[in-house]
Formats: C-alpha cells, sequence, structure tokens
C-alpha cells in the first residue's frame, strides 16, 4: 500500500491573515512540502497541472525533476497530467527523461482539465475532452512501446517514422494512472489498458466513488487483466487534524468555509459527512481512512490534499507531521485483512521484474550528428 | 402505477404556488387511474439547491428529490412568477438536473402570479425552458392569478391540463371524471348539452 499526498499548486488567500503567498513561495514551499513528505515516510508526492492563476503547477517535469534530485525513495507522480491540451509526443520525452533522471522513481496520472478557457490556448476545445484522452493516450503508449511509430489521428499532426527519445528507461515505460471523478469512459479506459484508475475523492460522496472503482474492477476484469479485486485502485482524500477534534475543527473552519472549490456552501460539518473529508483527530483520521476500504474494496495508492485553500506552509508541514505519527498504524491497518492476492501498485522495479528484466532501449541511428542525414542519403547525393 | 412529481417553487407558507399545486395534484389522482402523486416542495431544498451549485453533488435530502424526478413518468411544475419569469429557485432545480433526465417526460407547466397579466409567461417562459430539456410540454399550461382562486375557471383549465397529460402519458382515466376536452361545434350537433346545463355553468338556478 502506497500512502502519500498530492497537491494542486493552488496560491489561496490565508481567510485567518488575508495575506496570499507570491508565485516564488508557493512553488518553494512545494519543493519543501514534498521533501517533508520523504521525511515523515511516505511513499508518493504528486503534484498537478495547470497553466492558469490562481495555480503554479505548471511545468511539472521540471518541479518534480528538481526534487527527485533532493529525495532518496519517494515515489513523484502527477495529479494529473492534462493528457488533453498537453501534446503526447512531449508527455512522452518529458517523463521518459523524467525516468531516467530519477532512475525509474517516477510515474503519471493522466487527467482532462476542466477549465473550458485552457483548451483553446493550446488549440484545443474542451468538448473534444474525452476524444483527446482517448487519442492522445493511446499515442503516448505507442511512442513509449514502439521505437519508430507512424502514425495518423483527428487532433494532432501525423507522424512518420518517429522516434520518441530518451526511450524509456529499460525499455518500460512509467505506470499510468487514470484520474477522474465522474466520467465512466475514463475508468473504461483505465480498464481497457489495465492501468491503474485514481479516484480523487475529495469533493463527492464516497457512494459516488464506488460507482467510478466498482466500474473500473469489473472491466478490468472483463478485459482480461485479472480478477475485479486485483485492479490497481488509488483515492484521494482530505484531512486537517490537531490531538484533539475540536481544536482541529476550530483551525480549519475559517480555510474551509472560505475554500475556493466548496466555500460559502455547505457547512463543515454536512461536507464531513457527506464527503470523506476528516477534520479531527488523529484517531479519527485514521479510522475514516481505512474505512475507504469498505467502499473501494483493498487498494493500492491512498494519497492526501493538504496543502490547499491558504493553509500557511507551517500548518501543511505539522501536518505532515502528524501523518508522519499515524502512518504505521494506518500501514498495519492497511494489511490487516488484506487477502494476500491483491497485488501492490506497480512500481518501476516491480514492472521491469515481470518483464524479465531491464534492457538498454537506445535507438542508435547512423546520421551525421549535426545535418541528421544519413550516410547512405549522402552517398546516393553524390552518385546522382 | 404511473408516478407522477409535482414540483413547486412557492415561498411563502402557505403560498399560493403550493394552493395551485395541491389542486393539480388533486385533480390529477381523481382523473388518472392507478397513479402516485409526489409532491417535492423546493423551499425545503433551497440550501441543498445552492450547495449543489457549489460542490457539484446533491445532498441525500436533495438526492431523494432528484431520484422522484428522474424514475417519474410525468410532471408538474409550478413556480411563482418573478420578475417576469419563473423564479431563480426554480430554475436552480432544473439547472441542477443531469442532462437527459427530462427526454420525452410529460410535463405540464403553471404558474403564479398577483395578475393575469403575467399569464404569457407560460409560453415565453417556461415552454422554451422544458422544450430545451426536451420534456413533452402538455399544450395547456395552467396560471392562476389571485383572482383565479376566487373564481370557477380554474377549475376547468385544470381539468383539460390533466386530461391531456393523462393522454401523453397514454393512462386510463377514471371513469367518473371523463375526458375533460374542449367539446367543438360538431360536439354540439352530435350531442347538444342540455339547456339545464348551460343555465347551471352560469350560476342560474
Amino acid at each position: 500500500m502506497q500512502i502519500g499526498i498530492f497537491t494542486v499548486g493552488d496560491v489561496t488567500t490565508d481567510p485567518t491573515t488575508g495575506r496570499t503567498p507570491t508565485e516564488n513561495e508557493r512553488i518553494k514551499a512545494t519543493v519543501t512540502i514534498a521533501k517533508k513528505a520523504e521525511e515523515v515516510g511516505l511513499d508518493v508526492f504528486a503534484t498537478g497541472e495547470h497553466h492558469n492563476p490562481p495555480f503554479v503547477a505548471s511545468n511539472p517535469t521540471a518541479t518534480l525533476a528538481y526534487i527527485g534530485a533532493q529525495t532518496e525513495r519517494i515515489i513523484l507522480s502527477t495529479a494529473t497530467t492534462l493528457i488533453t491540451t498537453t501534446d503526447p509526443v512531449l508527455i512522452a520525452e518529458d517523463y521518459a527523461k523524467v525516468q531516467h533522471l530519477l532512475d525509474g522513481r517516477v510515474d503519471l496520472m493522466m487527467g482532462r482539465g476542466n477549465t473550458g478557457p485552457v483548451y483553446p490556448w493550446f488549440g484545443k476545445d474542451i468538448r473534444d475532452g474525452i476524444p483527446l484522452a482517448i487519442e492522445n493516450y493511446a499515442l503516448l503508449r505507442r511512442l513509449w512501446r514502439e521505437d519508430v511509430v507512424s502514425w495518423k489521428g483527428t487532433y494532432r499532426t501525423p507522424l512518420q517514422g518517429y522516434t520518441s527519445t530518451p526511450r524509456p528507461l529499460d525499455g518500460i515505460a512509467p505506470f499510468v494512472w487514470h484520474g477522474s471523478i465522474r466520467s465512466p469512459e475514463i475508468a473504461e479506459q483505465a480498464a481497457y489498458y489495465g492501468d491503474g484508475f485514481f479516484h480523487n475523492h475529495i469533493f463527492w460522496p464516497i457512494s459516488h466513488t464506488r460507482q467510478m472503482v466498482d466500474q473500473y474492477r469489473r472491466r478490468f476484469e472483463h478485459y482480461g487483466h485479472g480478477p475485479a479485486d486485483t485492479a490497481i485502485v488509488g483515492l484521494g482524500g482530505q484531512f486537517f487534524m490537531r490531538k484533539n477534534s475540536q481544536a482541529a475543527v476550530k483551525e480549519f473552519r475559517p480555510y474551509f468555509d472560505n475554500a475556493p472549490v466548496y466555500g460559502h456552501g455547505p457547512s463543515l460539518e454536512d461536507f464531513m459527512q457527506q464527503t470523506p473529508l476528516t477534520v479531527g483527530s488523529p484517531q479519527q483520521v485514521l479510522e475514516r481512512t481505512l474505512g475507504f476500504r469498505d467502499h473501494a474494496g483493498h487498494y493500492q495508492r491512498q494519497l492526501f490534499l493538504l496543502d490547499h485553500a491558504g493553509l500557511p506552509l507551517k500548518t501543511v508541514l505539522e501536518q505532515l507531521d502528524l501523518l508522519g505519527e499515524i502512518l504505521p498504524e494506518m500501514r498495519k491497518g492497511f494489511a490487516q485483512g488484506r487477502p494476500p492476492h491483491i497485488p501492490d501498485a506497480p512500481t518501476h522495479a516491480t514492472l521491469v521484474a515481470a518483464a524479465g528484466g531491464g534492457k538498454d532501449a537506445t535507438v542508435y541511428v547512423a546520421a551525421d550528428d549535426v545535418t541528421g542525414h544519413r550516410a547512405e542519403e549522402q552517398l546516393g547525393q553524390v552518385q546522382a | 402505477m404511473t408516478a407522477i412529481v409535482v414540483v413547486s417553487a412557492g415561498l411563502g407558507v402557505p403560498s399560493s404556488t403550493r394552493l395551485l399545486a395541491d389542486r393539480l395534484a388533486a385533480t390529477t389522482a381523481e382523473t388518472i387511474v392507478d397513479v402516485d402523486v409526489v409532491n417535492v416542495e423546493l423551499r425545503d431544498v433551497a440550501h441543498e439547491l445552492t450547495d449543489h451549485l457549489l460542490t457539484g453533488f446533491p445532498s441525500p435530502t436533495l438526492a431523494v428529490a432528484l431520484d422522484a424526478v428522474r424514475r417519474a413518468d410525468g410532471l408538474i411544475v409550478v413556480t411563482p412568477v418573478f420578475s417576469a419569469s419563473y423564479s431563480g429557485l426554480f430554475k436552480t432545480f432544473f439547472d441542477v438536473l443531469e442532462a437527459g433526465t427530462l427526454d420525452g417526460t410529460p410535463v405540464l407547466v403553471a404558474a403564479t402570479g398577483g395578475t393575469a397579466r403575467h399569464s404569457l409567461v407560460l409560453e415565453h417562459a417556461l415552454r422554451p425552458l422544458f422544450s430545451y430539456l426536451h420534456a413533452v410540454v402538455v399544450p395547456t399550461g395552467v396560471f392562476a392569478a389571485t383572482e383565479d382562486f376566487g373564481t370557477t375557471g380554474l377549475d376547468a383549465r385544470i381539468a383539460r391540463a390533466v386530461g391531456e397529460l393523462a393522454a401523453l402519458l397514454g393512462t386510463s382515466v377514471s371513469a367518473a371524471v371523463g375526458h375533460p376536452g374542449r367539446r367543438t361545434v360538431h360536439d354540439e350537433f352530435a350531442a347538444p348539452t342540455p339547456f339545464e346545463l348551460l343555465l347551471q355553468q352560469v350560476g342560474a338556478t
């Protein structure tokens, strides 16, 4: 079981002080938070991707590589990589590069992005969100798995004899999760490929998460990847804890009431009842989190969103310390009653092992370093 | 069993909108054989509707109301007229309905207002809204101005609208009520209305 955190990189005013961090502060804070996540023993840090204010989460690969250079063990991932508006050719290159730099300590979560105006900035249309996710990901898979790709689709320029470089580390593509809150087509996509499915599991009732996860599990089995209970499931989650629950509620309420997504809507109490948000003592957070299994089955990855709604860095780091304190109990709880046939989330090492070992996948082309011309072409020119 | 949901968006307690909704519901229960009429009062879920706009999911109480509408064979919708249209609360309910929920569903539109001068709100606001939602709108809409609650014409319009709703639903109509369609000149030649009944209808004794 992997336990970690994810960030969406929002720059939000702290409602208790009225102060808004600068982009620089927020970017540096993201790195501090990721390093702290490793320090307290977490397994995964994932960053979102946004191309509009109030977010600083553009260029996720630079962020991940920079964090990767300062950490040893933690898996770096995305939450999410925009498979709709980002050219799959660039995703293939960027994440293969990060894979090499971090010795395979990276995976990705695909998402579509829900902000209409962002799409046209990248020459796309949000109404094509699902077809874009389907076409772009199908291409991305080929770019990682086939050395030379000729391809033609609807949404980008065709490719003829194209080789994406660098080739994936050890010839093994990074593991991919597909994230979606409410689109059954994305659960279907994850199931079809036998990839992981992640439900953000923050804003909506758990009954809805269950419906999406069930669908993914059923279809995973249908497509022959194994029994439904062996499908690779990830869930989000959200908590705020203090040693006693009254203190947690008192401190978190102004952040909740003014939060960009659900602020000025339902009460904290209603939202806690209706969604997985837990504001309370470490024991309450522990129990609620372990209860997710009752709805989603035994799963592989649990990521919490901690740095949002304008919470100051100091508070976020304290939350990480508290999470670190209950982490052994949480791991023990997740292991309890877990049948031995339930797999862990794939990592680079397990994927390499499953493929019968790694191999260098470098594609060597005998061509001029400067012009890219091949020797035989030059020969042809001379003869002509 | 035919399931009819009456959605009413009155704010006062009691409200004229709810009074009209109840009369429509009662006539529906009398007219359509084997019918189950459920009322959804939007005032009771006003907070939840705003929360839904902000969070994107319904509270358990609102989910029950939305589910009732999703399962309904036909709807009766009643709104007060606010600023020359349906009320914001009324519109919000239909804004949060999942797309496609009302495809092909017969809907009887009704409204209340201070004066009959607002009655065309049924035609310029409600009918286009439900056309957009791909519902089948009953030809007769029912508008009740304040003065209509003191006259007899309203009952006839309610009966006719409910009769049309029943016809769209293809349900059996109670024999005691009969089909309350409009009588044409041909009907009068075939079977004249007895003069005693004409006298009775004008209130003469």
